[in-house]
């Protein structure tokens, strides 16, 4: 055991290193406006005015950024969850090629979804509004939810979906009865990845919600300091620190989700 | 991943010799596959309206000349492969195609390098290694948006965190994001992005490597450089390629955190964000060219499917 301790000490000291930008942004967001430029190790002059302004400027953004998660997530769940039983459990005529699609379709350049999302949009007046977002951003989670919900349906032993049908039960109830309640772990893998990939997403939000007003999601109220002409360092690092909310939750409450999602074949970079 | 067999349904009609039986489970599949085709269909028409139709319209525009009156009204005259040998032919074109490769290599052979080192030290278990661990996911989690800025102002070349660090070794402040600079730190800033994914791919490969090899090397007197050289790394090469091969494919085409800390300008424009850039008229293209930035976009689009079609191809491989 006393070896080891050189190596907690390593590991500390890397994690450090690693975490270096996070303590920063916390840093800067609670030291006062005059000496932000001091580029201080502590916020000596600490203040936490930065927070006031986001409460009072970024709620209607906070909110827009919850409701598109929410409506990402549900719409990923709809779509995924019968879709992965089908493929895992069920005769699929060219369940293959679908499988495939899926993984290809992962790798799409996001640029080339905005665009085509965009003129799309622009033609049905979609543009700059809440569906529209969470369709375009429900695409980031779709495929990753459809391989997990697979993978972990496939591995559900046949003997529980012969029982259900002994009893009578149809294709639709046994998934309802009997498959969605096992995969509740799954479930919540997904919802955490859809939620967060949609919360963090900046490449629609910034071309399909560009004008949207409040219908704005948090990432382009940050990004709305940076486009202004005096950037305001401590308010836009205080907003920064409540974005990143979501992800302190996961990962102190849902570590263990996490950990699944990322060993399923987590493949979002 | 999700490569199907449809196996589970049609195996149990096999096991039935008499033929009413065989009628029967006829039946039954015929029912099954029903009921496959419901399960999958929302998927299927979700996939042609929100992935096919929005990728076969970035093609379209590619081939037809757009400006602002037609992208609203339409009537755009279709050109055939014009803008691309436009795209092509401009003078930046072969520049930003160097960039964008620069960036993507130098990006993940970082972070694999950090990754793999990483996940080796984690390996030893010690006090605090689960946590730490777990910490060090952060940087993959937080919105891209998040660490963008923060690295935007950790580069500031007059109070930054960066320029006070190197100052600290007698260096000269560094102009971080102006136009020589730019493309060296959006590499910094997305290998720091990318080393969680890298660790947690290659922590998970190498716990699939028995430890008893380990151990038999040790017994044999082969030292730790020698047992990593001789059994992590070959054993590790189907996992490294994988990882590497996803990374090409994902690194390409970033834009956010780029855009976020540069907006493309001077060394640090990729295709990606060049296509971005000229597609919404931001940054360092002032007009609006929906065409070229369609075709910028459609030629990422090819080099990202290649590289795509060549990770499935290895992973199909080791999965038999």
């Amino acid at each position: 055991m006393a070896r080891s301790w050189w190596k907690t000490a390593l590991a500390l000291a890397l994690t450090a290193v690693m975490l270096f930008p996070i303590y920063w942004m916390l840093n800067v967001s609670f030291t006062s406006r005059e000496s932000i430029r001091k580029s201080q190790m502590f916020p000596f002059d600490f203040t936490t005015e930065h927070y006031q302004v986001v409460f009072s400027q970024q709620m209607p953004y906070l909110t827009t950024s919850m409701v598109v998660g929410i409506g990402t997530v549900v719409l990923t769940l709809l779509i995924a969850a019968p879709a992965a039983y089908g493929l895992a459990k069920l005769p699929v005529p060219g369940g293959r090629v679908l499988s495939f699609v899926l993984i290809v379709g992962q790798m799409i350049p996001a640029v080339v979804m905005s665009l085509g999302f965009y003129a799309i949009y622009n033609r049905i007046g979609m543009l700059n509004t809440i569906p529209g977002l969470i369709l375009a951003d429900s695409t980031i989670a779709v495929p990753f939810a459809v391989m997990l919900f697979t993978a972990f349906m496939r591995g559900i032993p046949n003997e529980l979906i012969e029982a259900a049908e002994l009893d009578g039960a149809s294709y639709w109830r046994t998934f309802l009865a009997v498959i969605l309640p096992i995969s509740r772990n799954s479930a919540i893998t997904v919802a955490l990845f859809a939620f967060l990939w949609s919360w963090s997403d900046f490449l629609f939000a910034s071309t399909l919600d560009r004008e949207g007003g409040n219908l704005r999601p948090i990432t382009m109220g940050i990004y709305n300091y940076i486009g202004a002409q005096n950037q305001e360092w401590g308010p836009m690092m205080a907003t920064a620190v409540v974005a990143s909310v979501p992800t302190a939750l996961l990962l102190v409450l849902a570590q263990k989700y996490v950990a699944a999602g990322v060993t399923a074949g987590a493949v979002k970079d | 991943m999700a490569i199907t067999s449809p196996g589970a349904a049609r195996s149990r009609s096999k096991r039935t010799a008499p033929e009413d039986d065989v009628v029967v489970a006829s039946h039954r599949n015929h029912a099954a596959r029903l009921a496959a085709i419901a399960f999958v269909a929302p998927l299927v028409i979700y996939l042609v309206v929100f992935y096919a139709y929005p990728l076969v319209q970035n093609v379209a525009m590619s081939l037809q000349r757009y400006d602002r009156g037609t992208f609203v009204n339409g009537g755009a005259p279709f050109v055939g492969l014009d803008i691309y040998r436009e795209v092509i032919g401009q003078s930046k074109f072969w520049r930003i195609v160097g960039q964008t490769a620069t960036f993507t290599l130098v990006s993940i052979t970082v972070q694999y390098v950090v990754g793999l080192a990483l996940a080796v030290f984690f390996q030893n278990s010690f006090r605090l290694s689960a946590t730490l661990r777990g910490l060090f996911l952060v940087p993959w989690l937080l919105p891209v948006i998040v660490s963008g800025t923060t690295w935007q102002w950790m580069m500031n070349p007059d109070n930054g965190a960066l320029n006070s660090l190197v100052g600290l070794f007698g260096v000269d402040p560094v102009w971080w994001l102006n136009a020589d600079h730019a493309l060296m730190s959006v590499i910094i800033a997305n290998i720091w992005l990318g080393i969680p994914f890298n660790l947690v791919i290659l922590y998970s490969g190498l716990q699939n490597i028995p430890t008893t090899l380990y151990e038999a090397a040790a017994i044999d007197g082969a030292g730790p450089w020698r047992r990593f050289w001789s059994i992590t790394v070959p054993l590790l090469r189907p996992v490294s390629l994988i990882t590497l091969l996803l990374g090409l494919v994902y690194t390409l085409k970033v834009v956010d955190i780029i855009w976020i800390m540069t907006t493309g300008t001077g060394s640090s424009q990729t295709l990606a964000t060049w296509s971005y850039a000229m597609a919404f008229g931001k940054g360092t293209s002032s007009v609006i060219r929906y065409s070229e930035a369609s075709a910028v976009g459609g030629i990422l689009l090819v080099i990202a499917l290649a590289f795509g079609l060549v990770y499935i191809a290895v992973q199909r491989k080791q999965e038999d």
